[in-house]
């Protein structure tokens, strides 16, 4: 294993230092690991939280800030935070108009913000509404399944929530357009490599130098299906047809489109595949109304790529293009 | 001579379930590596060894609380699915036994069903989703069904003990339906459940030292 860090067991608590060192507009709850917004809570805005595993960086501390998130909890690496963290966050960021969780569907994620809102019903009578991500299409949607994971729509979704919440709009009104960019969107990834949690010191998985695993989580939980490694067109079309046939998008939707690094990917190859992406949608007739490239939902130094596509209307490009500052996302201020 | 389980044996049980899960973590990240995503052994070594640092700083109180403390403690330090199901098993638990002193074998029985009810509960796991589930409900029906007929309590949970080692073998071979192995469905068969493997380490450190 080679990494910048000094102790396996402080890499969350250091990377917190960290950020707070880098960003003054953010602020360190350090017991707690929970990243928020300096001056919170904002009396009467809906407070929108998120929070994860950590490893997948800037998801979802680097998203803390104007227009986006008011809180994030980090948990260990590629572990959900516990029940306490997100309890803590609600109560730094309820300004009177409640609070929003988003929550990527994972057993343990949903498992441990349902615990968090149950806590913070009895402790502090704080509304708290939960949208769960879960656009993997990776994912057999069934009743046998955990059901889909949350991947790279929860990004667009933390935007675009973050504006609506920003504007004024009450909790039901958020979690509305919340549900909507999720409702609306859908992802799949692939994997070059695998990646190394630094507390276990070794790849989560094999895989040869010939090979690539289709369908990967975010977590370095294999995928559905290893297949031998192809050129990015090839790569672009087994990530984008699934995508665009499930929801489905049709000739003449309009789409944010989001090509993902997973972390150990250089954004030269993101371009080449952003650019392959592109060309498939022009041949279904779906229109890019927005595009996102970039390492924004991460696997630690995974090498590989995911793709999400939200289709949109005017109020969710609106929303989109709406003043966000963040680490991670900034623009229009 | 009295079945009756101490305090204090309740306090060896889940400092011995500490020491059996340190010994063993390596071994159950390996096995969540294969199908999850290679943490269940360094989360409930963190877990469990908060616990025991909780059971260190608590005062004289009985089983049930005990077992409250030690519940909470892991549900604020695993995370992951692990912390809210094993932390809602502890709580249960403690919630049955209540404040006495000293438990008789049935309750014993009586706190391992709640703890089993409060998983289901969490986590909503049926038979044969490739589980903790089915290493835990196999040995909590051999505990209560030895005692029914008679056996006493170290002969119960060695039974108990066989049941969570067969049912966690017996999830080699299942198609996982729930957490993150299910994800990879058929490609989860053929790989021990790292869940179902602690639960038996948990039941293993119980037949070692409640009676």
């Amino acid at each position: 294993m080679k990494k910048l860090i000094n102790d396996p067991n402080d890499v969350v608590a250091e990377a917190l230092l960290g950020i707070e060192a880098a960003h003054p507009d953010l602020q360190v709850d350090h017991a707690n690991k929970v990243i928020y917004r300096g001056g919170s809570p904002k009396p009467g805005k809906v407070g929108i939280i998120s929070g994860g595993g950590s490893g997948h960086e800037p998801l979802h501390g680097g998203f803390v800030g104007h227009g986006m998130l008011d809180a994030a909890c980090a948990g260990e690496v590629f572990t959900s935070p516990v029940p306490d963290q997100m309890l803590a966050a609600t109560k730094l960021v309820d300004g009177g108009a409640g609070v929003l969780h988003v929550v990527k569907n994972y057993t343990g994620d949903v498992m441990n913000f349902e615990m968090a809102a149950e806590l913070a019903a009895a402790e502090t009578g704080a509304r708290v509404v939960s949208v769960v991500t879960d656009d993997d299409v990776a994912v057999q949607d069934s009743t046998w399944t955990a059901g889909r994971r949350g991947v790279g729509a929860t990004v667009l979704l933390e935007k675009i929530a973050g504006a609506a919440a920003e504007q004024g709009r009450d909790l039901d009104a958020v979690a509305d357009v919340a549900r909507k960019v999720n409702a609306h969107g859908r992802s799949m990834g692939v994997a070059l490599t695998s990646c190394t949690v630094p507390a276990a010191g070794s790849p989560t998985f094999d895989l040869g130098d010939d090979e690539m695993e289709l369908g990967v989580g975010i977590h370095g939980e294999p995928g559905r299906r290893r297949v031998p490694l192809a050129p990015a067109k090839e790569i672009a079309e087994l990530l984008v047809e699934p995508i665009v046939s499930d929801l489905p998008f049709n000739d003449g939707d309009a789409v944010i489109a989001f090509v993902n690094g997973l972390g150990g990917t250089p954004l030269i190859e993101l371009y080449v595949m952003y650019n392959e992406v592109n060309k498939i949608l022009a041949k279904h007739g779906v229109s890019v109304a927005r595009s996102l490239v970039g390492s924004y939902i991460t696997s630690l130094e995974m090498a590989g790529s995911s793709v999400t596509l939200v289709k949109v209307d005017d109020e969710l490009l609106s929303l989109w293009d709406a003043p966000v500052s963040t680490p991670a996302l900034r623009w229009g201020i | 001579m009295t079945d009756d389980v101490t305090t204090t044996a309740f306090d060896t049980w889940v400092r011995r379930f500490a020491d059996l899960v340190a010994d063993e973590r390596d071994h159950l990240t390996e096995l969540d590596a294969a199908i999850g995503d290679a943490d269940h052994g360094t989360n409930m070594d963190r877990g469990m060894r908060a616990a025991v640092a909780a059971l260190n700083e608590l005062g004289s109180v009985g089983a049930g609380p005990m077992l409250t403390k030690v519940g909470m403690t892991l549900v604020s330090t695993i995370g992951g699915a692990s912390g809210p199901l094993y932390g809602t098993l502890f709580l249960r638990m403690g919630n049955a036994l209540g404040d006495a002193p000293e438990v008789t074998p049935v309750r014993v029985a009586a706190a391992f069903h709640a703890g089993l009810d409060g998983v289901v509960a969490r986590g909503q796991a049926q038979a044969e989703d490739k589980t903790m589930y089915d290493a835990l409900a196999p040995a909590v029906e051999a505990l209560e069904s030895c005692l029914a007929n008679g056996l006493g309590l170290g002969e119960a949970l060695a039974r108990a003990r066989e049941a969570a080692d067969e049912g966690r073998d017996k999830t080699v071979p299942m198609l996982a339906r729930k957490g993150r192995a299910s994800y990879l469905g058929e490609r989860s068969v053929g790989h021990q459940d790292p869940g179902a493997t602690s639960v038996a380490l948990l039941v293993a450190a119980a037949a070692d030292t409640l009676a």
